[in-house]
């Protein structure tokens, strides 16, 4: 690691932050969606799926879920995008810090991701979500929340090295909406076919859901799914952290 | 040695299956020895550049220019064979080379999104000027290679020249010891290169070492003080450009016909060492060596209108890289590397 290594990944991430600057419509079209998401499975589509209680203090966490899940692909265009054009090549002719690319991408990701979270609360609450959580366990929540979406991130950028094409980052778009619905998120296992509830249970999206609507105090939480909200994303981590960084070390051949 | 920047010994690189379409594809050529999707692009290349001159790299598509460059700019690993830049390994110490290259590749190595002077400031911070030094620099930069009015607009709205030039001026962000200029006016037009070419006069003057590849004669004929010629993934000849202009034959005069009919007798009729001449029956044309430039011309017009022929056009020109080629390696093998395959092994 190269004493540079701080600098580096800072002047990576205000890259970053200069292409938000550049494509501030961009930028909105991605807090906005999720935004839609909420309303339409609020209002339009959803309407209870065997869920006690309120309704929207299910949705609420469940959308912050698959919002984070939904982070992959953004990871994964942006890492294809770069790849793809020759400032890579400048990059890795400088004497730059080895890992400060992806952590550019990654700390860009993770702060887009954070503001998305407070957007997404805070239209929650406007819609009438009411987490009954203290201060801990509201961070907490979010913590779990910000822990899958960096797992995600390391999925989504072993992906882009791995695929490394356009086409394929559009079936992965195409592929994370019935994998984001095969969770929790939107309805309980309990109104689904036995299979496929089970299918569903071991998502490891619906472990963060179903943690951080027990942290939130709300319907559909079961206490004791906190640490499986901490392994998943660390298991899937510990896979694909270093699978990633190795692939993009080895980009040379 | 201590006076070479640039040291090749034996470099060999296969590129395999999916690895190597997708270098290929890059280089728009084809595998050209034959086995499937298996490409020698490196096959025991040797290469010495002394400190302080340009020199030239001349091949066609597909030859390993490419790959050269992107070995020795610690892009791409060599399989085997030793390769020193500015006195350093570029496997075992990329990062000691990596402070002392600049890089302009084939395609622009920029940022799209963001403006011209965004650019430059960021790869001014990743070379760790820091932020002020950047800054200046970025600005001086622009200003020397006239993109001072544009800095401020996304790359993506340039033209191929003003891309180009910022791309040369991004790989001078901390005036390299040595440079290395991939086809660095393949695609541009005449301004365009014009504009190019002065640029890499300047800097040799500033005592920088560049190697320059190219697949046109006249351009390493302008720029470099030495050239190899490459084919095939090895160095077949090299030397001062005029030493091997004079290899080929230097000059040669073409007459194209009206009636291609005529060719045979005309062939007799002119002043010309019959020998050498070749003919191209499909263009009318024929075409052969000339020591000197005005009286082969002359005698030329003069016989064409003697015998009562009837020329269509006639021209000097400098000898083509096709003509390098066929002369050097024994397989007419220009600018396109297609029909490699059926030639055998000429050198």
């Amino acid at each position: 690691m190269s004493a540079y290594a701080l600098t580096d990944s800072w002047t990576m991430t205000r890259r970053e932050l200069a292409h938000w600057a550049r494509q501030p419509v961009q930028v909105v079209v991605s807090l906005v969606f999720p935004v839609m998401l909420l309303l339409m499975f609020g209002y339009l589509i959803g309407g209870g799926r065997a869920v006690e209680g309120d309704y929207v203090d299910y949705l609420v966490p469940g959308m912050l879920a698959l919002t984070m899940a939904f982070g992959l692909e953004g990871t994964m265009l942006a890492v294809t995008q770069d790849l793809n054009k020759g400032v890579i090549d400048r990059f890795r002719s400088m004497p730059m810090a080895d890992g400060a690319v992806l952590v550019g991408r990654s700390a860009a990701d993770m702060l887009q991701s954070t503001i998305g979270l407070v957007v997404l609360i805070g239209v929650g609450l406007g819609l009438g979500w009411r987490p009954h959580a203290g201060p801990g366990q509201f961070l907490g929540a979010v913590g779990l929340l910000l822990l899958f979406r960096f797992a995600m991130l390391w999925v989504g950028i072993q992906l882009a090295l791995v695929a490394g094409r356009p086409e394929m980052v559009q079936a992965v778009q195409i592929l994370v909406w019935p994998v984001g619905f095969l969770s929790n998120a939107l309805a309980t296992p309990a109104a689904m076919p036995g299979w496929l509830g089970v299918v569903v249970q071991w998502n490891p999206m619906s472990q963060t859901a179903t943690a951080v609507r027990d942290l939130f105090g709300g319907p559909g939480g079961e206490s004791g799914h906190v640490w499986a909200a901490v392994v998943w994303p660390v298991g899937l981590l510990v896979v694909f952290f270093p699978l990633a960084v190795r692939r993009f070390r080895g980009l040379g051949g | 040695m201590a006076d070479a920047a640039i040291t090749v010994e034996d470099a060999h690189k296969t590129y395999g299956g999916k690895e190597g379409r997708k270098a290929e594809g890059a280089q728009g050529a084809e595998g050209g020895d034959g086995s499937k999707g298996v490409k020698k692009a490196l096959d025991g290349l040797d290469l010495r550049v002394a400190r302080g001159t340009v020199h030239g790299v001349l091949g066609p598509n597909g030859a390993g220019k490419t790959t050269l460059v992107r070995v020795l700019s610690t892009l791409l690993r060599p399989d085997s064979g030793r390769v020193e830049v500015a006195g350093y390994d570029v496997l075992s110490e990329a990062r000691a080379v990596r402070l002392r290259i600049g890089l302009l590749g084939q395609h622009a190595a920029l940022d799209e999104e963001l403006g011209g002077r965004q650019n430059l400031e960021m790869f001014g911070r990743l070379h760790h000027l820091g932020g002020r030094q950047a800054r200046v620099r970025a600005d001086e930069l622009l200003e020397r290679f006239d993109l001072a009015e544009t800095g401020r607009k996304p790359v993506r709205s340039y033209s191929g020249g003003m891309r180009r030039r910022l791309d040369l001026a991004a790989s001078l962000v901390t005036a390299p010891e040595i440079l290395f200029l991939d086809e660095p006016t393949t695609g541009l037009d005449p301004r365009g290169r014009a504009e190019v070419w002065s640029a890499v006069r300047s800097l040799v003057g500033g005592g920088t070492t560049v190697l320059l590849t190219t697949q046109y004669l006249e351009e390493a004929d302008q720029l470099a003080d030495r050239v190899s010629v490459v084919d095939r993934g090895r160095v077949i000849a090299d030397g001062t450009p005029d030493e091997l202009k004079s290899r080929t034959g230097g000059d040669r005069i073409d007459v194209v016909l009206r009636d291609a009919g005529q060719l045979g007798a005309a062939v007799a009729l002119l002043p010309l060492p019959a020998a050498d001449v070749r003919v191209d029956t499909d263009r009318r044309l024929l075409s052969a060596p000339v020591t000197d430039r005005m009286t082969a011309l002359s005698g030329v017009v003069r016989a064409l209108e003697e015998g009562g022929i009837d020329a269509e056009d006639v021209a000097l020109r400098r000898p083509t890289l096709d003509e390098v080629f066929l002369h050097l390696t024994g397989h007419g093998d220009g600018a396109d590397a297609g029909d490699r395959a059926n030639v055998k092994e000429a050198v």
